[in-house]
């Protein structure tokens, strides 16, 4: 109903970022990101990395609060 | 508007989002994590503590596992410090994490959803990172105090929760390349029904088949109730503020960006 004139009109182009450019920070930050956000939430509950109970005491209370299982 | 705009923002906004969790966190969700080590403690808690007592990795002997102080050697962390630094270490860095991960996503998705402005795209990303990555998890996996829960079974548990928080990924994704597909034929607010309507209805499917978890016990309904809620509100805050922060900065970087190109033009021009 209110975007019919929408394509011709076309006020200011939207910019957009070239995946070529993002993928490296994607890759790097993401698994990154990911590899944190493993030792946050699960290390040392169902899965240890380093052998011990020491990550998982330390975060013990933020594992709970953020609603992942944690024993 | 470039790759490490988006990511120096969603860092910043992430420590302050972990910041802001761990106040809500601290305020509202301790007394509660304070009581249900009590009640643990005091042997109240008896449907799963006891096969707890027996299998728990951690410590044996101690009556299921021990939240501080325990002189078990160097792994034990003391309830103070679990509270305080240990809470602030998880908020913060899954704080940082997501902030980091949610921007890289807005970078991606910028211009490429439909007509939305930079500005729009962004606060659709973090809305449906909240819906996809926080609360429809919680609704079929919520949070559990100390006390409820079995050491044994923490492998299945983990398994389940993520698996389920993958699928939610997923499904919430296809919603929104579906949402992008249909934007052009049949309008914005159709297509936006539509992607949220399918999203909605896989994960009740995939929620009804996936195992259901209860080993709450005779744990205290209305404890339960408050941790859960205390928790919900922390994620909420997480996400509240990695959403409107890296939306407000997003905003201006675009508003900055758009006002250098216009005057670029305009130097042209003359």
């Amino acid at each position: 109903m209110s975007q019919s004139t929408a394509a011709p009109v076309s006020e200011v182009a939207i910019p957009t970022i070239p995946l070529r450019e993002l993928a490296p920070w994607a890759l790097f930050f993401g698994l990154l990101g990911l590899v944190v956000i493993f030792f946050v939430t699960t290390d040392q509950g169902a899965v240890s990395l380093p052998a011990g109970t020491a990550v998982h005491e330390w975060v013990h209370d933020g594992r709970h609060l953020l609603g992942f299982p944690c024993h | 508007m470039n790759a490490r705009a988006f990511l120096v923002r969603g860092l910043l906004v992430g420590l302050l989002a972990g910041i802001a969790a761990f106040a809500v966190a601290y305020a509202v969700g301790e007394p509660h994590v304070e009581r249900a080590i009590a009640l643990e403690e005091a042997g109240g808690v008896a449907a799963t503590s006891d096969e707890e007592t027996a299998d728990h990795p951690h410590e044996a002997g101690t009556p299921a596992h021990s939240h501080g102080g325990g002189g078990d050697g160097g792994a034990s962390v003391s309830r103070p410090t679990q509270r305080t630094w240990g809470l602030a270490t998880g908020t913060l860095a899954i704080g940082v994490a997501l902030g980091g991960l949610v921007a890289l996503v807005a970078a991606g998705t910028l211009g490429r959803l439909g007509r939305l402005t930079p500005r729009q795209s962004t606060a659709a990303v973090a809305l449906v990172g909240f819906t996809a990555f926080a609360l429809v998890p919680f609704l079929k996996y919520p949070a559990t105090p100390p006390a409820v829960g079995s050491g044994d079974t923490i492998g299945e548990r983990t398994g389940y929760y993520f698996l389920f928080l993958l699928i939610s990924l997923a499904v919430g994704i296809g919603a929104v390349v579906v949402a992008t597909r249909l934007w052009q034929r049949r309008g914005a607010f159709e297509a936006v029904a539509i992607a949220a309507t399918g999203y909605v209805a896989v994960m009740i499917v995939a929620g009804e088949l996936m195992p259901t978890v209860n080993e709450v016990g005779d744990f205290p309904a209305d404890e339960l109730w408050f941790f859960r809620r205390a928790s919900l509100y922390t994620l909420a805050m997480m996400w509240a503020v990695i959403g409107v922060g890296l939306t407000a900065l997003v905003g201006r970087l675009h508003e900055q960006a758009a006002s250098v190109a216009a005057r670029r033009e305009l130097a042209a021009s003359l």
